[in-house]
């Protein structure tokens, strides 16, 4: 069982809400915002295994290769250049798609691992944790990304997603059971909250909203959710001493009062799934 | 000079600190970088005044009517875009592996509409800026044309001031190389200083001159000082330290740039660190 935390924009509380409701509710935690990992500052899991992540490069033989420069011409991704009558490999550039040795009649192209980022395993003490971290100067996530979401077992897991609504993004969350969406009371918030649900939909991914340093007030998200009859499972209201235990590293659920709202909103997704799967 | 606000991490007050710049140097030319989840127009506001489609991708297409079913195609793909003889546009990254082997020509690759690119024309002077399909890739691509489309702009070599995008990976690469200078905003907690090293590296690596503010550094002082002691070590200046302050919360929701509100503390300090570029610019260190 596999639940997304998502959010369209950065900032807005993503990985808060995954560590205590992974913590709460005895959850796995997977971090996938592959760029920016963060959330093991605050589980603190002890790592027992790191792997590497590599992408599939090609090595082109010299002596084999005719110059025909078919591997060039299929790439799309300007990876090969033909220069100085060699092939030229940008290897940051290529995204391992093998069709260059595809196309090359004289065996001249095998293909190496390069790496392009590692994975932690780690344990709290009922959870696993996992993360991926992207080297820096890298600019493909997604591979790492793939790799984690291998990984993940039949256990109720919780995504965190990287910010936006990019393809690092839909590679996080697809075949979720479940998106929830974080998002906070502000014009930035429900902005980029709409390009969130845009996507959840597009992926027929059944979803629920979270907002965060929310008030008691009526906001703008609760009167657009209301529009358009979509499922607030949870507030976290804006409160200082939040962000003081933010910046400290630490969890909110270590506090008797957000121990409980986390678990109120972890069974409102519990939920909402078996709901789904109806 | 090209100054790119930048941050690692989301949320951090990019657009903040961005928005009030483009509001104190209304003859700069502005930048939206961040082209999944861009916000500088929300404040900014204005008019647009060209737009046009920005194809930045290909994506494989079968033809039924040709297709023999063989699953050659499937087998190739690496991104496992192809299930049953038909294309997961999602998945699809357009590498032609799949055309390449298709024995009968069914397959071609498509251009693919991979976003909006976007000229507003605001109180502020002109705002390049994108809107990308949701889901699409190669953002990178498109934050390079967003930074075309500004240049085209620039007739007297204006100062230009980039809205940056969060993270490490492709679209940021594109939003920092070729700038001059990037100030770092900051924020004072153990993601804000993991991200922080994470996006100093990125920087360095490409030659581009950092500078360094930390945004809400009294809601933990302990860290702001680790973070300024950081930075003394790798030679960054702390150009300033923005108070927290509720009234950027009600500038946010009224849409109008922090500094235009005068009795805001966060406002003073955003215009004390602009000066401070400013001057730096003005006699050529920057």
């Amino acid at each position: 069982m596999k639940i997304a935390v998502l959010s369209g924009k950065g900032g807005t509380g993503k990985t808060t809400i995954s560590t205590n409701l992974a913590k709460a509710m005895g959850w796995n935690y997977v971090d996938c915002d592959v760029e920016e990992p963060n959330g093991f500052i605050f589980l603190n899991p002890k790592v027992i295994k790191t792997e590497q992540v590599s992408i599939p490069v090609p090595e082109i033989d010299p002596s084999k290769c005719i110059g025909c420069q078919k591997c060039v011409n299929i790439c799309q991704f300007n990876a090969l250049a033909w220069a100085n009558k060699d092939v030229l490999l940008f290897d940051k550039l290529c995204h391992g798609c093998g069709a260059c040795s595809l196309v090359c009649g004289y065996g001249a192209i095998s293909e190496v691992d390069r790496e392009i980022g590692h994975i932690d395993v780690g344990n709290d003490e009922q959870i696993t944790c996992m993360r991926g971290t992207l080297n820096i100067g890298e600019p493909m996530a997604v591979p790492i990304i793939r790799d984690l979401k291998k990984m993940i077992g039949n256990e109720k897991t919780i995504i965190d997603c990287s910010p936006g609504s990019t393809c690092s993004v839909v590679a996080a969350i697809e075949g979720v059971d479940y998106a929830v969406l974080v998002t906070e009371p502000t014009a930035f918030g429900l902005h980029d909250l709409k390009i969130a649900i845009e996507l959840v939909r597009t992926m027929n991914i059944p979803f629920g909203i979270i907002i965060n340093r929310g008030s008691h007030e009526k906001d703008l998200i609760e009167e657009h959710c209301e529009k358009e009859k979509i499922n607030i499972i949870g507030k976290v209201m804006f409160d200082k001493d939040v962000a003081v235990l933010y910046s400290k590293g630490k969890l909110l659920v270590e506090h008797e009062k957000y121990k409980e709202l986390f678990l109120h909103i972890g069974k409102k997704v519990e939920g909402e799934i078996a709901c789904s799967l109806l | 000079m090209q100054l790119v606000v930048i941050s690692g991490k989301g949320g951090t007050g990019k657009t903040t600190v961005a928005a009030s710049f483009a509001y104190l140097n209304k003859e700069s030319i502005k930048v939206d970088c961040d082209v999944d989840a861009s916000n500088l127009n929300i404040v900014l506001q204005g008019e647009n005044i060209a737009s046009s489609q920005f194809i930045g991708a290909k994506i494989a297409k079968i033809d039924k009517n040709k297709c023999i079913e063989c699953g050659k195609c499937s087998e190739v793909c690496r991104f496992g875009a192809i299930k049953n003889n038909k294309i997961i546009e999602l998945k699809c990254e357009g590498c032609a592996a799949c055309k390449a082997v298709c024995p009968v020509d069914a397959i071609t690759l498509e251009d693919e509409v991979t976003g909006e690119t976007i000229i507003t024309k605001t109180d502020a002077g002109i705002l390049s800026r994108a809107e990308m399909v949701v889901g699409a890739e190669g953002s990178g691509k498109l934050v390079t044309e967003v930074r075309k489309n500004a240049m085209e702009y620039r007739k007297n070599n204006e100062l230009m001031i980039l809205d940056g995008t969060p993270g490490i990976g492709c679209a940021v690469m594109a939003s920092i190389t070729g700038c001059d200078v990037a100030l770092i905003v900051i924020e004072p907690t153990q993601s804000g200083l993991n991200d922080f090293k994470r996006i100093l590296s990125l920087i360095d690596h490409f030659g581009v001159k950092p500078l360094a503010c930390i945004n809400k550094y009294d809601i933990n002082e302990d860290m702001t000082l680790e973070i300024q002691k950081y930075c003394e070590n790798e030679s960054v200046e702390v150009l300033g330290k923005i108070p927290f302050d509720p009234i950027v919360q009600k500038a946010v929701n009224e849409l109008k740039p922090v500094i235009c509100y005068e009795d805001s503390i966060a406002g003073k300090e955003i215009k004390n660190i602009w000066e401070n570029i400013y001057k730096k610019y003005k006699e050529g260190i920057l």
